[in-house]
């Protein structure tokens, strides 16, 4: 049986209450918008990019607890890492959440953002903790749409 | 089992409505979830089935399956007989003058669709109204939309106001001859309003507007009657009515259906083809190409059958107990804010919690083996209206109990403990 501890952890549920980098970039060379439209979650990502490397980076948005508190800590995670670096850590995080990669057997580069491996247990959600790394993906990748998680190609 | 015979147990004395009989015809409830008894108050979506309509379903299929309307043979015979007797039976259940007022759909989307197709086609023109209200369903704004922009007729909104009541006045006041048709729910599926569906009909007649409306929520939970309410059309569901997904209904008047083009072509909706010319088929066959959802049309039939034989208005005296005990129980939760208070309200309850996001309660919740709706209920624009992303949505129907309600109640407890 699924456990809601695993899901709703405490670092989880701070980053909910108090996420960080949560505001309007001012110095944002790109930004994305992301879209859930099933549930309506919604995010705006502020990218300030130096060459291939991400200077800084923002929210803002409204969402669930996993969505946001995964924005959070992407943010964080995020800061100062080459694009290289962060396409491997999107790639990761999806095969995470998704069931796909143990965090406990296999070698990777997601540091904190494993705190969010509980997801996995959970399907219905994993929409939510990837939602601002699509965004992200997007972003790096100078799309100009909107991003929705009902993609036709979108493998979660 | 035992919680959920302790819960079937309580029994309403006011209307002697028995639930715990009720409970035992439909199998699914004794089903458990994450370990725990499943607690379904999510009918709003959909409805579960009692044993006699799911017992329909593999009867028709194993012993009746034949196509209808084509075979001198006996099995088509009796399939068309059933297909058709079901038929009767929703024209009984709506109060139809006729049978052939009954049009199967897949469903209310498919039913207004169709409306706005063949009586948009022929009656809306460039520079027309169409008015809807502010809390329908996308089903009953999107087909009217997509025909405003085909045709150049401009959508109109009835506003609401805070309870979620619509503002009668503003709608008396949008009526002028340009308005084509009305069309509004009569119990919105994300508030529960109930709305005064025969004073918009009675207001829209008086300028001889036509007006339809989406029974989806309503068909269930109290008792319709096209006739007394006089709308022109009427549009419902099997699958939250008991019966199978995949059915449903357009109730029309037979001078409005006889006047309207037909929207698919195909076989059975036909009098006569050849490469000059087709004649089409009379009501309501020439809504009806290709062969149709027979086992299902029957299985609604059966549906049909159980509901009357427990008497809709038991069902909705008994629903209206639940919704104010769960009103009164789940209110009184600190951080609880319910969405939707009319003052005539179905057994829909709506609510956020502060803090927390309609997603996570449903999490929370369903690990408790409660399923509720966690959502825009495809209502975006009452969510807007309310200033919330979304809605945690309890629905109740006749075969819930006080009980449930309570555990309900514990499971809102706890959500707010993990958020705390």
């Amino acid at each position: 049986m699924a456990d809601l501890s695993e899901l709703y952890q405490q670092v989880i549920l701070d980053h909910n209450k108090k996420p960080r980098n949560f505001r309007v970039l001012e110095t944002a060379n790109r930004h994305q918008e992301g879209y859930n439209p099933l549930c309506g979650d919604q995010l705006t990502l502020y990218l300030e990019m130096d060459g291939e490397t991400i200077k800084d980076v923002a929210f803002q948005g409204q969402g669930c607890a996993i969505s946001k508190a995964s924005a959070s800590m992407m943010t964080a995670a995020i800061k100062g890492k080459s694009k290289e670096e962060v396409e491997t850590m999107f790639d990761e995080f999806h095969r995470m959440v998704k069931g796909e990669l143990d965090p406990e057997t296999t070698e990777h580069h997601l540091g904190r953002l494993t705190i969010l491996s509980g997801v996995r247990e959970f399907p219905a959600r994993v929409k939510c903790a990837s939602l601002s790394w699509h965004t992200l993906h997007a972003a790096l990748a100078g799309e100009d749409e909107i991003v929705s998680t009902e993609q036709p190609d979108d493998g979660l | 089992m035992k919680a959920a015979m302790e819960r079937g147990a309580i029994q309403s004395k006011e209307n002697s409505f028995d639930v715990e009989r009720v409970r035992r015809d439909f199998p699914i409830l004794t089903e458990q979830i994450h370990g725990r008894p499943l607690i379904y108050l999510d009918s709003a979506a959909t409805s579960q089935k009692p044993q006699v309509v799911i017992d329909s379903l593999t009867r028709y299929y194993a012993q009746q399956n034949s196509n209808v309307h084509r075979g001198v043979h006996f099995l088509s015979q009796l399939a068309t007989r059933e297909y058709e007797d079901a038929r009767v039976k929703i024209q009984h259940f709506i109060n139809a003058a006729d049978a052939h007022e009954i049009i199967y759909t897949s469903g209310t989307t498919a039913s207004i669709n169709l409306v706005a197709l063949s009586y948009g086609r022929k009656f809306v023109h460039a520079g027309d109204e169409i008015i809807i209200s502010a809390m329908e369903h996308h089903s009953n704004i999107v087909p009217w939309q997509m025909l405003c922009e085909q045709t150049g007729a401009k959508l109109r909104v009835i506003p609401i106001n805070d309870a979620g009541e619509l503002l009668l006045d503003e709608f008396a006041v949008m009526l002028n001859p340009k308005v084509k048709i009305v069309a509004v729910n009569h119990i919105s599926n994300a508030l529960g309003t109930i709305n005064p569906v025969k004073q918009i009909i009675e207001l829209a007649h008086g300028m001889d507007i036509p007006v339809l409306i989406d029974g989806a929520q309503a068909a269930p939970h109290l008792k319709v009657d096209v006739r007394e309410l006089d709308c022109d059309f009427y549009a419902f569901s099997g699958h939250k009515l008991c019966g199978p997904t995949g059915i449903g209904v357009l109730y029309g008047k037979s001078h409005w259906l006889e006047s309207m083009p037909p929207v698919f072509g195909g076989g059975d909706m036909i009098a006569s083809v050849s490469f000059e010319k087709t004649t089409y088929n009379a009501l309501p066959y020439k809504f009806e190409a290709g062969t149709p959802n027979i086992a299902d049309a029957i299985g609604l039939g059966v549906a049909i059958e159980y509901l009357n034989s427990i008497g809709l208005e038991k069902i909705a005296a008994y629903e209206h107990e639940l919704l104010d005990y769960a009103t009164e129980t789940i209110g009184a939760i600190p951080g609880v804010t319910i969405i939707g208070t009319a003052k005539e309200k179905a057994s829909v309850l709506s609510f956020t919690i502060d803090g927390i996001h309609p997603h996570d309660i449903g999490t929370i919740l369903d690990q408790e083996g409660i399923a509720v709706r966690a959502g825009h209920h495809c209502a975006q624009p009452v969510m807007k209206r309310f200033g919330v992303p979304a809605t945690a949505r309890a629905s109740f129907a006749f075969y819930n109990t006080k009980a449930e309600i309570d555990v309900l109640a514990e499971g809102i407890q706890k959500t707010i403990e993990v958020f705390s």
